[in-house]
């Protein structure tokens, strides 16, 4: 459903993508390993459609069309879901505002009708029990105040909401605990058995214990150099990435 | 996206409301005289008393200059080329159906639908359309309960006793330029009573519309609530698109006797003039209220409009205990100039006042905000509080915020907090990834912004004030 292309993208005159191929079928996770600053998080801007980065050559297929020409909003429409790594706050804006608005402008852009205001509710609710989140949640401004797990949180809640047809998760796991690492994973594999697709990137392999991946790839330094299965995964974390870098030498 | 895109996608809109209806006038030449004034007193047969207030007005304001410290350029207005008198000429009316149809379509394209308010909203207007009123409804509910409800002329004729008791006690002919020119040419405004002790019923709600080109608005609006009552008045406006600039001076005084409380809401959206900052309504108002013991004032204005604003409402808190408010939101783009805050001026012993005022700049406005708090030496334990937000879009666009603090009580405290922030790329762009498009995400972010200010709305006047708001920064897509 996801394929990306000898894909190329730049900031200013800096190349960050330097070819990057990765195809993603329905109901697949993939992994994508790799140390700080390789252009995980460019790779999944790039695939979200932020116009910040420039895509000099390559292709982002969508069921099998190109959505490069696609404003940020239309791939969304199709059912693009992207996890922040750095969630941003929206003051003044509550977290059950901005999911209502963000949810019917997605059911407006397929031609469905706003959810009434019952139905929505019972939506969120569910979505709050499935996080074991708490429902005073909804009533704050928007990742305003959150602590880390609770914005990673948020975000995992506004995936359950939306339903995405294949979400990117860039790091959110990161500052997780324990439990909300759990909470997290049963989200994820939650909307896995509805045929969803992952892209989960991490930097460890204990979430990829919940969420068991179908492969694994190491970015690195813009490029995909290697995949494998979750034992891959293992490697990294004992060995590191030097070992990978003097094999792509 | 640079933020410079961002800024022409989102800068780039038309005045949505730039229409001009057909009704026919009975309007005055222009130029200003004391011939002139007479004039008008006359067609409004108005008391004596009233002519000569309106030329002692006149006589003051000839010796004054025009203001010119404000943070705004303007072409200088000349005060000979305007009309000070223009009357929709078909003015008896017991229903609806005599009210001109143009007229009554106008208001269907403003999306207030006199039948609609009616019936629905149980909101009570006194409509204005160049200078005079030729509407009001709901004046029989209202007068069960005592509360007078009308506009200035008919007040200065029923019940000239309460006019001259407190008409420019508030604001004074002395004050300032504009409200010196209004106190001799208002033509007409709204004035409204409630009795002691009295809730009134229902919100009560004035539209104002420039209509007629070159006819300069001087509105007078007097509002008195008595010991004990409870008033809350909605003053809200569009104008059609033009291309002379238009003089708006108002003049609004709020009177609250002991215990008494007055909450004054505004969605001001004059005609800003067009992309290219031409045209667009001048539009300097002096608004002031004046609080007893235990009184409450409580302002709270959404600015979205006119080509340069010049406006600060203010509390006088003269009785103990008195609390002023102001909440404010102020929207500037393309060339837009505004210069608003408010005034706190405390007099008695344990006053309060809460200031909250965001600003939000974008293409290449300028918007200041200029408040003053001044505690005086009977202000034991006087408070003040004071927050001044400034939002900018682009970097075209200027926020300036000139906080003036008098204390002369040692026992009276101030607070002041302020910041400026730019509207991010993050942000739009992480609404974008939930679905949202640009526009439908910078109104988001916006409204969030200015939720305490539109939280002090009542609810369908916050509902108009957000797409107001999301309008006024529309992009030209979609
Ligand atoms: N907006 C930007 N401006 C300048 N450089 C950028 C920008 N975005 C990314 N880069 C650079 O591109 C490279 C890749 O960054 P990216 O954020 O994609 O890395 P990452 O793999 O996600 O790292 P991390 O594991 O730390 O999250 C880095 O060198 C970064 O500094
Ligand atoms: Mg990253």
């Amino acid at each position: 459903m996801l394929e990306i292309r000898e894909l190329h993208a730049s900031i200013g005159d800096k190349e960050i993508l330097r070819g990057v191929n990765l195809t993603v079928k329905p109901g697949e996770v993939h992994a994508i390993m790799g140390p700080n600053g390789s252009g995980k998080s460019t790779l999944s801007s790039v695939i979200a459609g932020r116009e910040e980065y420039q895509v000099t050559s390559g292709d982002v297929l969508w069921d099998g069309k190109s959505i490069l020409e696609l404003a940020p909003e239309e791939r969304a429409h199709l059912g693009l879901f992207l996890g922040f790594q750095y969630p941003v706050e929206i003051p003044g804006v509550s977290v059950s505002n901005f999911v209502k608005t963000a949810l019917n402008a997605v059911r407006a852009a397929r031609g469905e009708e706003a959810l009434d205001a019952s139905s929505m509710l019972k939506k969120m609710r569910e979505a709050l029990q499935l996080l074991e989140m708490d429902k005073g949640f909804l009533s704050r401004s928007l990742n305003e105040g959150f602590s880390g797990g609770e914005k990673k949180r948020n975000e995992i809640f506004q995936m359950a909401m939306l339903e995405p047809r294949l979400a990117i998760l860039d790091e959110t796991d990161s500052g997780l605990d324990i439990d909300a690492l759990r909470i997290v994973a049963q989200g994820v594999n939650g909307l896995r058995s509805a045929k969803a697709s992952f892209v989960v990137i991490t930097h460890y392999q204990r979430l990829l214990d919940y969420i068991i991946p179908d492969v694994v790839h190491v970015l690195l330094n813009g490029r995909i150099v290697k995949a494998g299965d979750k034992s891959l995964a293992y490697a990294l974390e004992e060995r590191g990435y030097d070992w990978i870098k003097k094999e792509v030498e | 996206m640079s933020q410079d895109e961002l800024l022409q996608e989102v800068t780039a809109t038309d005045y949505k409301y730039g229409f001009y209806s057909d009704i026919e006038t009975d309007r005055m030449d222009a130029g200003l005289s004391e011939d002139v004034i007479r004039r008008i007193s006359a067609k409004k047969m108005e008391p004596q008393w009233m002519t000569e207030w309106r030329l002692e007005a006149y006589r003051i304001w000839l010796e004054m200059d025009e203001p010119d410290w404000a943070n705004v350029n303007y072409q200088k207005v000349d005060f000979q080329a305007i009309s000070y008198y223009a009357a929709p000429v078909k003015k008896q009316i017991s229903s609806l159906d005599e009210v001109d149809p143009e007229l009554l379509k106008t208001f269907e394209k403003l999306g207030i639908s006199l039948n609609e308010q009616k019936r629905l909203s149980g909101v009570a207007m006194d409509i204005i359309v160049d200078s005079v009123s030729v509407a009001t409804t709901f004046k029989k509910t209202l007068a069960e309960k005592g509360v007078i409800f009308c506009s200035m002329s008919e007040a200065i004729q029923d019940h000239p006793e309460l006019v001259k008791k407190y008409l420019g006690t508030v604001i004074p002919r002395t004050d300032n330029y504009y409200a010196a020119l209004n106190s001799a040419v208002f033509t007409d405004g709204s004035f409204c009573y409630i009795p002691k002790g009295v809730r009134c019923p229902m919100e009560l709600s004035t539209y104002f519309r420039i209509n007629e080109a070159n006819t300069g608005q001087f509105e007078r609006t007097l509002l008195v609530a008595d010991e004990g009552s409870f008033v809350s008045y909605l003053e809200g406006c569009t104008a059609p698109q033009r291309d002379e600039n238009q003089l708006h001076a108002a003049v609004v005084e709020l009177v609250a006797l002991d215990h008494a409380e007055i909450k004054y809401s505004t969605v001001q959206n004059w005609y800003p003039g067009d992309a290219e900052g031409k045209g667009g309504v001048y539009n300097f108002v002096t608004k002031r209220g004046i609080c007893e013991a235990y009184a409450k004032i409580s302002w709270t204005q959404v600015e979205t409009g006119s080509a340069v604003t010049w406006k600060y409402p203010s509390c006088i808190l003269k009785g103990d205990y008195s609390i002023g408010e102001f909440y404010s939101v102020a929207l500037t783009n393309h060339h837009q100039q505004a210069d608003t805050g408010t005034k706190m001026i405390h007099l008695g012993r344990n006053t309060k006042s809460t200031i909250i005022s965001k600003g939000i700049s974008a293409g290449q406005s300028h918007n200041s905000y200029r408040g003053l708090v001044r505690m005086g030496p009977r202000a034991e334990n006087a408070r003040n509080f004071s927050q001044c937000d400034s939002l900018l879009m682009g970097d075209r666009c200027g926020a300036h915020t000139f906080p003036y603090i008098e204390v002369k009580n040692s026992t009276a405290r101030t607070e002041h907090e302020a910041t400026t922030s730019k509207i991010g790329e993050d942000q739009i762009f992480y609404c974008q990834q939930r679905g949202l498009n640009m526009e439908a995400a910078i109104a988001l972010i916006i409204n969030g912004y200015a939720k305490e200010v539109l939280n002090q709305l009542p609810m369908e006047f916050a509902v108009e004030a957000q797409k107001l708001l999301a309008i006024s920064l529309e992009g030209s897509v979609g």
